[in-house]
């Protein structure tokens, strides 16, 4: 199986207050390894890591040691992102157009011809749902609305490798399982899902294999039935058990 | 080049979709309306009074636009967070800030274009009288003098966070360039050293914007600039430009963006 994503002992310290004095290690030492084809869950409780991990294989944020690779190019490169598609956490997209021409700047970004971009348009309204309010401008958008706008544009360019930051995060249960739809769709057409989360019950469902982090480090990477099986729970006790909190009935 | 032109789209469909531009041209339009209703004694000069209310009007408006504009284009994606999308796009850094120069460029000239075409119009239903060479100089000047003004912003947009700050810092420095500008030299000469030493060097320093300001051959009718003298401008203009957007992306480059 070959090796889409990739980080090799990857430590990222954020320096802040006056004259530099406080350090803080974001990541401490990650080794990740996502194969082609998998739907790939990153868990791990709020301040984990997660957004910080997924900021540098972005390269928005420079990596203090250790290296990232997408497609096995060096994520210092912008060549290797060509071909992924890219969700941010809670992002609140140009509010004074519309979803048709926010799919479309971008669509102009990728350099698509004019016809190849109207049917890709066409085709991610209808699959995120938006077809009604295509010429409406974002700013009448609900939440859920505005991620899965996010969500379309993520996918303008047919990206072999999806990389989602809490996809699901801040949307009702049918905005989420929609969500968990459209993850699932994208697996059916071969394509690589990276997504992270700290709502383990979608994650059951749709996840290969999972990794999970805590206060910057790896604590367990495998299948969620491996997990689960090891800890002999269900993958919310399995999960706060490998993050190290007690649980009142282990008595 | 077609990522550069779709940023810029973006920029100026904000633009036309927000309403910081027609309240300066309403407000315009009616100030200089308003200064020409005063004519009750025919008076002559009147004119030349309308003229200059409503030339100075759209500077203070151009600049106030090229500005503003500017100045929150860069705060505004990391705000709203749409810098990580595009970014992780096929778009350097560099593409991204050149795309906010044209945009806030062509934006800028668009508005300069109907505040000039009502000055055409308010003027030649008085005078009869159209010199469209002098205005087109004035208007290229004045347009090429918002590229620095514009390159300028963007570059105080990557040091300071706050769009608010940005503006304010921009406006008194271009404003002061453009009153006290011209006359530092003077200023030197009466000077004691060091003081003369350093009016001297910020005179040699700064972009001097006041070359651009043709406003009395439009208001008094003095007929053209020597056109190598516009040429010789707009050099002048782009390399300001070019200087500014180059530590801007310098500044920006290495940026960590996170949060
Ligand atoms: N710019 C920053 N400066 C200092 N600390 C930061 C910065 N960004 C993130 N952190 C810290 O790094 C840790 C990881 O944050 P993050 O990656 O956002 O977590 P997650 O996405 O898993 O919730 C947190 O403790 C957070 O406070
Ligand atoms: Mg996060």
């Amino acid at each position: 199986m070959s090796i889409i994503l990739k980080t090799e002992k990857l430590r990222v310290e954020f320096t802040s207050g006056e004259l530099r004095q406080t350090t803080k290690v974001a990541l401490g030492s990650l080794d990740l390894e996502v194969n082609v084809g998998e739907v790939f869950g990153f868990l791990g409780p709020n301040g984990a890591g997660k957004t910080t991990a997924i900021n540098v294989l972005l390269g928005f944020v420079p990596p203090t040691r250790g290296a990232a690779y997408l497609f096995g190019i060096d994520v210092r490169q912008p060549i290797a992102r060509q071909r992924i598609g890219y969700l941010p956490e809670m992002t609140y997209y140009y509010k004074f157009l519309t979803a048709e021409e926010l799919l479309r700047f971008y669509a102009r970004i990728f350099g698509l011809p004019r016809a190849e971009a109207d049917k890709r348009i066409d085709q991610l309204l209808k699959l995120v749902e938006l077809e009604q309010a295509r010429k409406r401008s974002i700013k009448s958008y609900s939440k859920g609305m505005q991620q899965r706008v996010g969500l379309a544009q993520a996918l303008i360019n047919n990206p072999d490798l999806l990389i989602l930051d809490e996809p699901t995060s801040g949307l009702d249960p049918l905005g989420r399982m929609k969500v968990r739809e459209i993850i699932q769709r994208l697996k059916n057409e071969g394509k690589t899902v990276f997504f992270s989360s700290h709502e383990l019950g979608e994650v059951e469902t749709v996840c290969d294999r999972v990794a999970i982090i805590n206060q910057g480090e790896l604590k367990a990477t495998g299948r969620v039935s491996d997990l689960v099986a090891q800890h002999q729970a269900n993958l919310e006790k399995a999960f706060l058990d490998i993050i190290g909190y007690q649980t009142q009935s282990a008595s | 080049m077609n990522t550069i032109w779709a940023l810029a789209g973006v920029v100026i469909k904000e633009m036309y979709r927000r309403k910081d531009f027609y309240v300066l041209f309403v407000l315009t339009a009616l100030i200089t309306i308003a200064a020409g209703m005063v004519n009750f004694f025919d008076d002559p000069k009147i004119v030349r009074y309308v003229k200059d209310i409503c030339m100075l009007l759209i500077w203070i408006s151009a600049l106030l636009i090229a500005i503003v504009t500017t100045a929150r284009q860069i705060p505004a994606e990391r705000e709203s967070r749409t810098i990580f999308p595009l970014l992780a796009k096929p778009v350097t850094r560099g593409q991204f800030i050149l795309g906010k120069f044209f945009g806030c460029w062509l934006a800028t000239g668009i508005a300069l274009l109907v505040f000039y075409v009502f000055f055409a119009i308010i003027t030649g239903s008085r005078e009869q009288y159209w010199p469209w060479l002098t205005y087109l100089q004035a208007i290229w000047l004045q347009w090429a003098m918002l590229a620095v003004v514009i390159a300028l912003s963007l570059c105080g947009s990557i040091i300071s966070a706050a769009p608010s700050s940005t503006t304010t810092i921009c406006f008194i420095a271009v404003a002061g360039i453009l009153l006290f500008g011209g006359h530092l030299n003077m200023v030197a000469l009466h000077q004691s050293q060091p003081l003369q030493t350093i009016f001297y060097t910020i005179y040699f320093l700064i972009p001097h914007l006041e070359w651009f300001d043709i406003r009395d051959r439009v208001i008094y009718d003095w007929g053209l600039v020597n056109w190598l003298d516009c040429v010789l401008a707009t050099l002048y203009a782009a390399a300001y430009t070019g200087l500014f957007l180059l530590l801007t992306w310098l500044g920006f480059r290495r940026k960590s963006l996170n949060t």
